[in-house]
């Protein structure tokens, strides 16, 4: 059975598309059939992360509002084979996408793959709200830091009152996926530590992703951290972490510290 | 990680500020203009209804944006004269969509 899963945060810049992206492509990489969906219409960026904005033909507006089928629109991975992208649409403004037509694409996708992935605009408009209607599952980006934590908050609270399963009175999965988590700053108390966010937030953790350098070359090249470099910790992260999303239990690797040259010259070393 | 990853590793901002200005050539001309890519595929395919009933579904277009060119790939199923008119018959009115 298929599983809807929404990547959001509220917040905007903290990764939702980064993560869309590698999540899918994860998946993708361990024989899983999954399509990743670009709610962010009139900004899309995803087909840019994906390397595939080229190709782009026609996109979600398109199939909602019947000018293309859905296999017209969906644009198949030229790495990994059970891996698709539908692209938002960037010339139209966000009205054109109506929850119907959204419903109906949900449900044609369903039929096609075994995990339909929603990268969610940020913040709590249309957009967003449409993106989490027919989820699952959440994937609740948040970096450590206030804002996006507050954010991150809200985007909760929406999660339990506004999609399709919330209203059935059904639960909604919530998983917490940290990221450009900074080993360094964590440890010299200039970041929220992770429990603390944890224990603001109350939810349970799905990963841990470093900030890394790997993942600014990922949407520079446009190929997802787990396909360019898939034994960079990032990466291993995003693995790790879409195997919980399967179901696997597996324990939260905490990643290691990156150590300036001159810190490790002089062996000064913040205590953990 | 060898010492020729090492070096290749710092080439990915020349490869990003590629790939953003040919999307942005292509996007900038076509805000408020209409795509020539998508009106060609449009009137190919008009073309092509004009003489035969096709199926939206059974039509496959690929599209590769470059610089300098770009490349769009029109794949038409054209049923057989026989099978053409028997999907006529039987759905006049995709005839000619």
């Amino acid at each position: 059975m298929a599983t809807v899963v929404v990547v959001t945060s509220g917040k905007g810049g903290v990764g939702k598309t980064t993560s869309t992206a590698a999540l899918g492509a994860a998946l993708a990489q361990q024989d899983q059939n999954v399509v990743v969906v670009d709610f962010d219409v009139g900004l899309r960026n995803l087909d840019l992360v994906m390397g595939a904005e080229r190709r782009v033909v026609f996109d979600l507006i398109n199939v909602v509002q019947g000018d293309a089928k859905l296999p017209q629109a969906l644009i198949r991975d030229k790495r990994i084979d059970t891996l698709s992208l539908l692209p938002a649409s960037q010339t139209r403004d966000k009205d054109a996408l109506t929850a119907e037509g959204v419903t109906r694409v949900i449900d044609e996708l369903r039929d096609r793959f075994d995990w339909i992935i929603c990268d969610s605009p940020a913040g709590i408009e249309r957009g967003a709200t449409l993106a989490m209607r027919h989820a699952d599952t959440a994937v609740v980006v948040t970096n450590p830091e206030v804002s996006s934590v507050r954010d991150s908050d809200r985007i909760i609270g929406m999660l339990d009152a506004k999609t399709a399963r919330a209203e059935k009175g059904e639960r909604i999965e919530k998983h917490l996926l940290l990221t450009r988590y900074d080993g360094a700053r964590a440890s010299r108390g200039e970041m929220l530590k992770t429990e603390d966010v944890l224990e603001i937030l109350s939810i349970p953790l799905l990963g841990i992703i470093p900030e890394s350098e790997e993942v600014l070359r990922a949407s520079n090249l446009g190929a997802p951290v787990t396909i360019g470099t898939p034994n960079s910790p990032a990466a291993k992260a995003y693995f790790d972490a879409a195997r919980r999303l399967r179901g696997e239990t597996l324990v939260v690797k905490v990643p290691p510290q990156r150590r300036s040259i001159m810190s490790r010259l002089f062996g000064r070393r913040a205590v953990a | 990680m060898n010492l020729i990853s090492m070096f290749r590793r710092r080439d990915s901002a020349p490869v990003a500020r590629e790939r953003l200005q040919v999307l942005l050539a292509h996007e900038r001309a076509f805000i408020g203009k209409s795509d020539l890519l998508a009106v060609l595929q449009e009137e190919i395919i008009a073309v092509i209804a004009k003489h035969v009933s096709i199926e939206r579904e059974r039509v496959q277009i690929k599209l590769d944006r470059g610089d300098p060119i770009s490349t769009l790939e029109i794949d038409v199923e054209v049923p057989s004269a026989a099978a053409a008119a028997a999907l006529r018959e039987e759905r006049p009115a995709m005839a000619g969509t």
